[in-house]
């Protein structure tokens, strides 16, 4: 690991401050930045620790949503019984993630800004675009079953791996931010993520010394909820596709649904052309398979993924049969 | 990426640990992992990865298990750690300590302490009702601590020897125990 000076923050405009200085991150969790720094990946020469922020508190708000601080941990929002109740598909999400230590460790601002897992981003041997601007992708014509079949380009082709972003994507959250003078603004997380383009190593639209403060869910849509997974073991493995659903439904008729991917895109995938197959239909498996078929219209195989168009579909057929609990 | 020099000015910390405070003069990258075994000589937490993967390093860290490999010492100032030697010693067992040499619950032992601290931990958010990826109901506060949800809420810790069985039924013979 290279060296670095470490500073523990006591206030958000103290980190942020903290932040101009040249070669400085923030830390939290650790459980992904500490990974990353003992490979060499990343290089931080500063070291702003924010995990003693007073960003840890889930409140209520007054339009029935939920504000939820950056430095909560994973657990305790899988836990918080508002959580559970009102927006069981983010407690699903967050109990499908990693493991029982790394979540408690975990923050929800860290988990909004983890890296790709492709393996060539890890092997820092390797011809990356996103470690190393420029170099090239190794997965492009690689190894790259694990990689993304919607919203790749030719610069990369690596996957969000995070399971929380993806249900809060359908939830329609909000990020805060604060940067610089107590500027604070906030982001759907629609907008958070950035596609790779032609510069993959850009990945969100976070300024600089900009710090997440909290993640705003609005009052939960109507209809059930569910957040279902894929992977190689049944536990402690990244997504290989998983599907976060809202789907309401009358007299059989499917009156609002919400329908996002993970582990098959650079960002949390929002399928509005999903969403728009299933509204005004009758919840059976035939609008369902059309809804999948609607989803992975622009899917594209780079050879070992091919596999997860298939496997997208069939799980959000399996996902919506079991959230509409018709058909 | 250009590199910068960087004067690391070692930081002079008190660690709790096991009860016991100490005070330690060390590099901000020291690993809380390498700060017990390396610095304090308690070895009974185990490095397997280094990396998050296989829960040998886990430790309670005010009370909830974590991996000791994947944050700083320097980062826990104030904290209450506690590691395996400090759960019991070999004349006064902690229960789970017990249950894992009466059911037999490793083979080399070398992910055994891991395995221990993090069934405390388990145990403990099991208690505070906290839900499970195999848990049907989320929003259920009552869990029902099956083979199964012990397997989910136990898979950080990976055993190379494959004493899975014998570590669930450990673990299975405490939570009963405690409920009796
Ligand atoms: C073995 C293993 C398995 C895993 N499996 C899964 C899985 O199945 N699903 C899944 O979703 N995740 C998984 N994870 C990833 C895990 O969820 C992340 O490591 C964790 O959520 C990161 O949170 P953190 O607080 O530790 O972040 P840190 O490591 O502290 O930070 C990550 C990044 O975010 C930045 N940052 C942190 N907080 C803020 C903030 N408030 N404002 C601005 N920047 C900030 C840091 O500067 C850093 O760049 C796994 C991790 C491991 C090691
Ligand atoms: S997919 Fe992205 S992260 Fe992976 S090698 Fe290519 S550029 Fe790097
Ligand atoms: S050594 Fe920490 S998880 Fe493997
Ligand atoms: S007993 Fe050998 S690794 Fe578990």
């Amino acid at each position: 690991m290279r060296p670095f000076i470490y500073e523990r923050a006591t206030d958000a405009r103290a980190a942020i401050a903290a932040m101009s200085t040249a070669g400085a991150k923030f830390i939290s969790g650790g459980t992904n930045l500490l990974d990353l720094m003992k490979l060499e990946i990343e290089q931080p020469t500063h070291l702003v620790d924010i995990s003693r922020l007073a960003f840890k508190d889930i409140e209520e708000l007054p339009d029935g949503g939920l504000r939820i601080g950056a430095q909560a941990s994973n657990s305790d929002t899988a836990a918080d019984r508002r959580v559970r109740t009102r927006y069981p598909l983010l407690s699903q999400a967050l109990v499908a993630g990693a493991s029982g230590q790394l979540r408690n460790k975990a923050s929800v601002g860290g988990n909004l800004l983890q890296r790709t897992r492709c393996p060539y981003f890890y092997d820092t041997a390797s011809a990356c675009n996103k470690r190393n601007p420029g170099s090239g992708c190794s997965a492009i014509g690689g190894l790259n079953r694990s990689h993304a079949i919607l919203g790749g380009s030719d610069a990369c082709i690596a996957t969000h791996p995070s399971d929380m972003a993806v249900a809060m994507t359908v939830l329609d959250a909000q990020i805060e931010l604060l940067g610089a003078n107590q500027a604070a603004r906030r982001v759907a997380i629609a907008d958070f993520y950035r596609l790779p383009g032609d510069t993959p190593h850009i990945e969100t639209v976070l300024g600089p010394n900009e710090m997440i403060t909290g993640v705003v869910l609005p009052p939960p849509p109507p209809g059930r909820q569910v957040y279902r997974k894929v992977r190689d073991r049944a536990s402690y493995a990244f997504a290989l596709v998983s599907v976060a659903a809202i789907v309401a439904t009358d007299g059989g008729t499917i009156t609002s649904a919400r329908v996002g991917f993970g582990g098959v895109a650079p960002k949390p995938w929002r399928s509005v052309e999903a969403e728009a197959a299933l509204m005004g239909r009758p919840a059976t498996m035939a609008t369902y398979r059309d809804a999948a078929e609607a989803a992975m219209t622009h899917a594209i195989g780079r050879g070992q993924n091919d596999f997860k168009i298939e496997l997208a579909k069939r799980t959000l057929c399996r996902t919506l049969a079991q959230v509409a609990q018709v058909g | 990426m250009q590199l910068v020099d960087v004067d690391i000015a070692k930081h002079t910390i008190e660690l709790k640990v096991n009860g016991r405070p100490s005070n330690l003069v060390l590099d901000p990258r020291t690993s809380l992992l390498d700060a017990l075994r390396e610095h304090l000589h308690l070895t009974g937490t185990k490095k397997g990865c280094d990396h998050g993967q296989c829960g040998a390093c886990t430790v309670l860290l005010n009370g909830r298990r974590i991996n000791s490999c994947l944050t700083l010492a320097v980062m826990h100032e104030g904290d209450e750690i506690v590691t395996v030697e400090g759960l019991g010693s070999p004349q006064a067992l902690h229960p789970l300590q017990a249950a894992f040499v009466e059911r037999d619950g490793f083979q080399c032992g070398y992910c055994t302490s891991g395995q221990i601290c993090s069934a405390v931990g388990m145990l403990a958010e099991v208690k505070a009702g906290w839900p499970s990826h195999v848990t049907a109901d989320v929003a259920s506060q009552q869990i029902e601590l099956t083979a199964e949800e012990i397997r989910e809420r136990m898979s950080g810790n990976i055993c190379r020897c494959a004493a899975y069985p014998n570590i669930v039924a450990a673990i299975r013979d405490v939570a009963e125990g405690a409920r009796r």
